[in-house]
């Protein structure tokens, strides 16, 4: 067989530098978008399947409004009871937030008392006795909160309450250290009980946490600062069930009371709805990488056969002077594969640019190095695949042509 | 010459129907990708009140008596909002404040609702250029009485009351009656201009600026009453004593908005904000004097980023795409003129001169990019159809307008004019003795 020859695609691809040229620009930009696409839709799914900590498929919420606070007290017990009375209801708590809903509790926190080391803005959990096991919390070390510890609500928690936090959490307010018995200030003080393995925040990716973990879980007894939002556990299978006959119950215990419709869901249908934007976003840049890649395709189907056809003679020439068919397909595959990369390293370049400039703009990390390869395989893959055909076509040529003028 | 031009246009894109195909849609999917985007952006970043936008002011000052001089807050608390306001220094002034308030209308037979109810004063409606459908909005002298009334949406009332007039019917808001005044005509500003803070806080997630104007709207001393506990702070430096309850609390909630006639006026008042800052200081209760602002509403709107990022990446990304069919569309017409490389050489040998054979190629480009815009128009119709059917609180609104309407053929034109500028001057530099001599 006979050697792959760089030296006549080079000087054939001098003589056409514009088209050249422009099939290696389209490429080079190719390149940039799906890498930078591909690595904003690998962010929007990352976020998508964020690690709430509870057992969402068994849990529902029900929130109402409208009530009075003077009231609260008569309303949290009018409520658990009638969801109590529910069938198919397991457990009914009182809740100020479920993860994928509305933000209740948020506050910056300080690692010392003169309040000179900004912890962090963290969001708050307020939860009544028996809300951890509803939840299905996973405790790694320390304990749960004790009966007497669910306190009433003073200013947006009870006064200096005993806590849990996350993982996530005790190692960012504390790398390395034991974090159980650990104190930390905002208006009141906050004594750490439990370390939790996970537990989102109710608007992951939104709001001033910079962690979806970054939730503080306290105890709380409830009354006038804490009512209107109930959690349900149910069995996952009768979940849809329960929650319609929760939610009648609940119209029937507090008619006084407006029900929260969008927000009184089971947790899965509200983390759907959460990242519903999310989804739309990541389908539609899917969508841009399709159609990127199938115009950049069929531009080289283009060109391809236009020089196929353009150079129908000197093919002819090649296969009577001895060239197999072969020879003239692999010629073909050669000179796109040389365009391509190209393309290609122009492209890394201007997707690295891109990333810079994004990062800028929006929060987000570095382009890991790995999205270079694996983008640069896939234009070649393409590249080989476009000018297949085109190829073939010109492999076919019999060697004839060279007699037959143009 | 250019009509000859165009019909051999047409007669040549008949020639290579696979080619022409191909380009009018790289043409028609980039310009449709684009302009559906461009439509989007256009609208979304459009001034709220064209025409007035340049008097509207929005003043901000320091009041954090822990201000270490950053940033001041983006509302007011309750006691300087309302000094300011009770100055009059402005041609109209008008305190903005929303909170969630349940709502019956006892003759509508619907059940209870909860609402965002948006409390201001009096020169809210004129200086918004809020419409009438029916009555009018409340006195200064409602203001200071605490006077019971309530201006609705036309959303609203077409619910409670199936869209007749609705003044001098009652509503209940947290069970206390209110009597209807006035019932604005369909109002829709985007962004909803008047509640937009915190854009600095939001990582560029800011769709609901772009939310509906709120279905209730009381006088501000009459919400105080009515809805008494209900009210949310932007932000607090203290807790609060009583949650809801944020008059002479430390927290910040009020937004208050100025119309300023001129360029003396808006001097004269930012020397008052100073002053009064400054007044402040001496008597202790803020802690900076000279961290004041008055944006104007654009520079307001520019300064919380109100486009959402996502929809700016989208444009990003809409025309990178465009570029690529741009390359795309270079090379096919390069292929398609360098084809006809013969034909070329004979007319310049029949005396044709390099520019008609330029301008020849070039309105033959142009051809292909009012078809190909045809297209992109169809593109960008159904893409901004698709817009509308998005999850996204802007949804109700898109629409392509006129001046986007002919961006898109100037767009779709120029696109191709500046993509066939290459492959013409190639075209006209083929010699006529040598292609002659192929033939």
């Amino acid at each position: 067989m006979s050697t792959m020859q760089f030296q006549p695609i080079l000087a054939a691809l001098r003589k056409h530098r514009i088209a050249t040229a422009l099939i290696a620009l389209e490429i080079a930009l190719a390149c940039a978008v799906l890498c930078n696409a591909c690595f904003l839709i690998m962010q929007r799914v990352q976020a998508m399947h964020v690690v709430s900590g509870i057992d969402e498929s068994a849990l529902g919420t029900i929130k109402l409004d409208g009530f009075d606070p003077g009231q609260a007290t008569d309303l949290n017990a009018r409520v658990l009871a009638g969801l109590r009375g529910v069938a198919g209801v397991q457990s009914a708590t009182v809740v100020t937030a479920v993860p994928f809903s509305q933000h209740a509790g948020r506050a910056g926190v300080f690692l010392d008392p003169d309040k000179a080391q900004l912890g962090g803005v963290v969001e708050f959990y307020l939860a009544s006795p028996g809300a951890a096991e509803a939840f299905g919390l996973h405790l790694l070390s320390g304990r749960m909160p004790a009966q007497d510890e669910y306190m009433p609500v003073a200013t947006f928690v009870p006064k200096n309450p005993p806590v849990l936090i996350t993982r996530a959490l005790a190692e960012h307010f504390w790398p390395g250290e034991n974090p159980l018995g650990k104190i930390f200030w905002s208006e009141e003080t906050f004594r750490v009980i439990g370390i939790l393995d996970h537990l989102a925040v109710p608007e992951p990716g939104g709001g001033e946490a910079k962690d979806p973990d970054w939730s503080v879980y306290v105890p709380a007894q409830p009354g006038p600062q804490f009512a209107g939002r109930y959690l349900i556990r149910a069995d996952p299978a009768d979940l849809p069930g329960v929650m319609g006959r929760a939610r009648e119950a609940v119209r029937k215990a507090a008619p006084e009371a407006v029900i929260d419709q969008a927000q009184s869901q089971t947790i899965g249908e509200l983390r759907s709805k959460y990242f519903l934007g999310s989804r739309v976003m990541a389908g539609l840049l899917v969508g841009v990488v399709v159609a990127l890649l199938g115009t950049t395709a069929l531009g080289i189907v283009g060109l391809a056969s236009f020089w196929v056809a353009q150079r129908r003679k000197q093919i002819g020439v090649r296969r009577a002077l001895g060239a197999t068919s072969g020879d003239i397909l692999r010629y073909f595959q050669l000179e796109n594969f040389l365009i391509v990369t190209i393309g290609i390293v122009l492209g890394m370049a201007l997707a690295f640019g891109i990333n810079v400039a994004l990062m800028k703009f929006y929060e987000l990390p570095h382009l890991p190095l790995w999205y270079f390869p694996i983008g640069a395989a896939a234009l070649w893959l393409l590249g080989q695949l476009a000018v297949l055909a085109p190829a073939l076509r010109a492999a076919s040529v019999p060697p004839v042509a060279a007699m037959r003028s143009a | 010459m250019v009509g000859y031009y165009v019909e051999l246009a047409l007669r040549n894109m008949k020639r290579n129907k696979m080619l022409t195909a191909l380009m009018v849609l790289a043409i028609a999917v980039g310009i449709g990708a684009s302009m559906t985007t461009l439509t989007v952006m256009h609208l979304l970043a459009g001034d709220p009140l064209p025409g007035r936008s340049q008097h509207i002011y929005y003043p901000q000052v320091d009041v954090n008596p822990e201000s270490k001089g950053r940033e001041p807050f983006d509302v007011l608390d309750y006691r300087t909002a309302v000094d300011l306001w009770s100055s009059h220094r402005a041609d109209r002034q008008a305190l903005v404040v929303d909170s969630p308030v349940k709502l019956e209308a006892p003759e509508s037979g619907l059940p209870p609702l909860m609402l965002p109810m948006l409390s201001t004063t009096s020169d809210f409606f004129a200086m918004f250029d809020a419409p009438f459908r029916f009555g009018h909005g409340w006195s200064a002298a409602d203001d200071a009485a605490r006077t019971r009334v309530a201006v609705i949406s036309s959303d609203l009332n077409q619910k409670l009351f199936g869209g007749e007039n609705s003044v001098g019917r009652t509503l209940r808001l947290r069970g206390k009656d209110v009597r209807i005044v006035g019932v604005l005509a369909p109002w829709r500003p985007s962004p909803l201009f008047y509640d937009v803070r915190g854009g600095r806080f939001s990582n560029g997630d800011t769709a609901d600026f772009y939310s509906k104007p709120e279905d209730v709207i009381t006088p501000l001393n009459t919400a105080l009453e009515i809805n008494d506990g209900n009210f949310q702070q932007f932000t607090c430096w203290a807790m609060p004593a009583i949650p809801g309850h944020l008059q002479n609390s430390p927290c910040v909630w009020v937004a208050l908005w100025v119309q300023l006639g001129d360029a003396s006026k808006v001097a004269a008042y930012r020397r008052y904000l100073d002053d009064y800052a400054a007044e402040q200081k001496r008597l202790g209760r803020i802690a900076v004097a000279d961290n004041n602002r008055m944006r104007s509403l654009m520079g307001w709107l520019d300064f919380n980023g109100v486009v959402p990022n996502d929809v700016k990446l989208q444009t990003m990304l809409a025309f990178a795409f465009l570029v690529i069919c741009l390359c795309n569309v270079v090379g096919l017409l390069l292929a398609k003129f360098l084809r006809r490389g013969g034909e070329i050489g004979l007319r310049r040998a029949l005396g044709a001169t390099r520019k008609t054979v330029f301008a020849q190629y070039l309105v033959e480009a142009g051809v292909i990019g009012v078809v190909g815009g045809l297209g992109g128009l169809l593109l960008t119709l159904l893409g901004l159809a698709l817009v509308r059917r998005q999850p996204v609180p802007y949804a109700d609104f898109i629409h392509l307008d006129m001046s986007m309407f002919l961006t898109t053929f100037a767009l779709s034109v120029g696109v191709s004019l500046v993509a066939g500028m290459l492959p013409a001057l190639r075209a006209s530099l083929v010699e006529p003795a040598l292609q002659l001599k192929v033939i």
